[in-house]
């Protein structure tokens, strides 16, 4: 689960970690109040959404006056920001932070992230900050420092020191940086997430370290003993269509093509995906309906498929395993009749009493396409879609 | 001899009395498993499926010999009892359990590592099938008819793609010798590589299935070590070919975050390491039955 920046600074300030003053806004005249609050005449007016390379996208805003505050405040409430991290469906302002104008001596990138090759919390610095860190991982990988946190003992000064050092704080800051980096350190390990990027981390002309920016990541398998964490959710942010099936205990992703799919299992999933893509199709979506397809969560995820409006066909692939085949053909043949679905299905069951599921969908009298391959369900899958298209014309 | 498990290991079940154990301890004594007995904390000296219930893992390790364990208790717990599992002194551990955090499982591998390797138990999940050494035993949630006995061994990430796996060999007539599930967490108890070191030490195995998914480096760390030190062929299928970079699919561990961790890249990469690729995954079957033949 990921928060919003304000959100995250909130929780830097409780571990010792300064940032710059700021402000939450939901509105123009709101935002002019945080502006005043704060003082001074220059204020960065920030869109609020759960991405990061917010200023390439123009989610970012330097403003002179309160004026300027307004008129950016304006602008960005209720825009859709695209990103790279977004997707091209983008995301939708709908807070601000306003906060005041930093005297920025240079710019740094630190962050501290779950490693799964080491299995333990690796923090990442280096003296280039600003920029993407995955560019200078490729351009200049000598300038990135990585300290491994041992899990027992946690992080010791020692390495916070050595981080102090390679990101070319002077002698006088050391004790600064070292407070600033356990701080976060105890941010992450304290509430369970699983990244915690500050970037940039500033030097100020008074050299001070502030977290200009930070971004959070939390390990979802936690929230369930970190509830102050847990509601900071903001569904604005998420997929409508992903948080729906959430709700049902459901795991989808909507994708861009159009053949929709319902599958156990997450490897299954994926595999069958990609049997749709080699057979010249592209799938809709992932959804793993979990080991107990029960008709009625089947039927909720039939729903979840076909509320997608550029399916042209579905793809049931399910491995039956404790759950026999027949009495999921029983689920599937259900949820059809009581849908009253229009677009072709493809069904695909195997394992236990697989003959018996595949005699209850023959017998149901439903136009339901059967397969007995991956390989056959996803030709039979594209081919049906392409008759829907071709008569669509 | 299969790995890990066999007919005469001696499992228990954690979280026995709970309605999943319960059901999943009756389906494995029924594959013929040699289930001695579960842990329910508070609930010992009890009976349950006609065996005995434990307060603690010591105990039934004590009492009834036990050697092999399986986890279903619930993810706020499930770590405690893991290295409960390790420090009784099991030495092989499934965790089927799903949703653990992941600080959690950083603690577990820890706690482990501190017992000298000979002596550390084996993890193998969490968030996983289990593994079964078809014919002989089952330590875990698969539908063991849908194995045959064989030489194949099959590691995984995946439940059901490995009972595909599984279903396809069997078509083909091909057997295996056990498949092990690992689980699709970011942070396991056994990396792919961890478990090709066990098949490359067992007679009967004379290939290796391994499937894969996107995420994670541990698919190319297996293919370094079967080029360096495995004599057995190993077969791969990647899956998520058509996953989008940074979204997760489903399985917490099945996210593209950094270069190489795509299908099409790790794909490349194994290819490179001289590992036989399926290039679908309807051809899992095939692709080993072919590098079988060659063997003969």
């Amino acid at each position: 689960m990921d928060i919003h920046e304000y959100q995250a600074k909130e929780i830097l300030t409780e571990y010792g970690v300064k940032i710059a003053d700021g402000g939450l806004a939901y509105s123009p005249e709101d935002a002019v109040q945080r502006a005043r609050e704060i003082g001074g005449s220059i204020w960065a007016v920030k869109a609020q959404i759960h991405s990061g390379a917010r200023g390439k996208a123009g989610g970012i805003k330097l403003c002179r006056s309160h004026d300027d505050v307004a008129k950016a405040a304006e602008e960005l409430l209720g825009k859709r920001l695209v990103t790279h991290q977004t997707g091209p469906a983008g995301k939708v302002c709908g807070r601000l932070y306003v906060e005041a104008g930093t005297d920025i001596a240079k710019e740094l990138y630190f962050c501290l992230l779950v490693d799964r090759s080491s299995e333990r919390i690796v923090m990442v610095g280096s003296a280039q900050g600003g920029m993407e860190i995955e560019e200078l991982a490729q351009t200049r990988p000598e300038a990135i420092t990585k300290i491994y946190i041992e899990p027992s003992v946690g992080l010791q000064d020692f390495q916070a020191r050595a981080m102090a050092f390679a990101l070319g704080l002077p002698v006088s800051m050391i004790n600064t940086a070292v407070k600033t980096i356990n701080g976060c350190y105890r941010a992450l390990r304290d509430n369970d997430a699983n990244m915690l990027e500050i970037n940039p981390l500033v030097v100020t002309g008074k050299e001070d370290l502030l977290a200009l920016d930070c971004k959070m990541g939390f390990d979802d398998n936690a929230l369930f003993r970190r509830h102050r964490i847990a509601e900071l959710r903001d569904k604005t942010q998420e997929d409508p269509r992903e948080m729906a099936a959430a709700d049902r205990g459901l795991s989808y992703v909507g994708l861009d093509g159009d053949i929709g799919c319902m599958i156990n299992g997450a490897g299954l999933a994926m595999a069958t995906m990609d049997m749709i893509k080699l057979a010249g199709g592209e799938p809709a979506n992932f959804l793993d309906v979990g080991g107990g397809a029960s008709p009625e969560r089947t039927e909720k995820a039939f729903r979840l498929v076909l509320a997608d409006k550029n399916v042209k066909a579905m793809l049931v692939n399910i491995f039956a395993g404790i759950n026999r085949c027949d009495w999921i053909a029983e689920g599937v043949v259900h949820a059809v009749k009581k849908i009253d679905m229009k677009i072709p299905l493809i069904v695909r069951l195997s394992g236990t009493n697989v003959e018996e599921g595949r005699r209850i969908i023959a017998e149901s009298g439903l136009p339901i396409i059967t397969a007995e391959t991956l390989a056959e369900a996803a030709e039979k899958a594209v081919l049906a879609r392409n008759e829907v298209v071709a008569r669509e014309g | 001899m299969a790995i890990l498990i066999n007919e005469n290991t001696r499992i228990i079940v954690q979280g026995f009395t709970g309605k999943i154990g319960t059901f999943h301890a009756q389906d494995m004594i029924n594959y013929g498993a040699k289930v001695v007995g579960g842990i329910t904390p508070g609930k010992g000296g009890q009976s349950h499926l006609g065996l005995p219930v434990f307060n603690t893992v010591k105990q039934a390790v004590d009492q009834v010999g036990a050697e092999a364990s399986i986890v279903f208790v619930p993810p706020a717990f499930a770590a405690d009892s893991i290295m409960e599992a390790a420090d009784a002194g099991i030495k092989y551990c499934v965790a089927i359990t799903d949703g653990i955090p992941t600080q959690d499982m950083m603690k577990v591998k820890n706690f482990l590592r501190r017992f000298p390797e000979d002596e550390r138990m084996i993890l193998t999940g969490p968030n996983c099938a289990g593994t079964i050494s078809p014919g002989r035993s089952m330590l875990g949630i698969m539908p063991g008819h849908i194995y045959i006995q064989g030489n194949v061994g099959i590691v995984g990430r995946s439940g059901t793609l490995g009972y595909e796996a599984a279903d396809q060999l069997k078509r083909l007539g091909i057997g295996v010798s056990t498949s092990v599930g690992i689980g699709g967490d970011p942070i396991n108890g056994s990396s792919h590589r961890d478990i090709l070191e066990h098949f490359e030490r067992d007679p009967e195995t004379k290939v290796v299935l391994m499937i894969g998914e996107i995420g994670g480096p541990q698919e190319v760390e297996a293919g370094i070590f079967a080029k360096e030190q495995m004599t057995k062929p190993l077969v791969s299928y990647i899956a998520g070919l058509t996953a989008p970079e940074g979204r997760r699919m489903g399985h917490a561990g099945a996210i593209i975050s950094t270069a190489g961790e795509s299908a099409a890249e790790k794909v490349a990469m194994l290819k490179d390491l001289g590992v036989t690729i399926a290039p679908t995954p309807s051809a899992m079957g095939e692709t080993v039955a072919a590098v079988l033949a060659k063997l003969s």
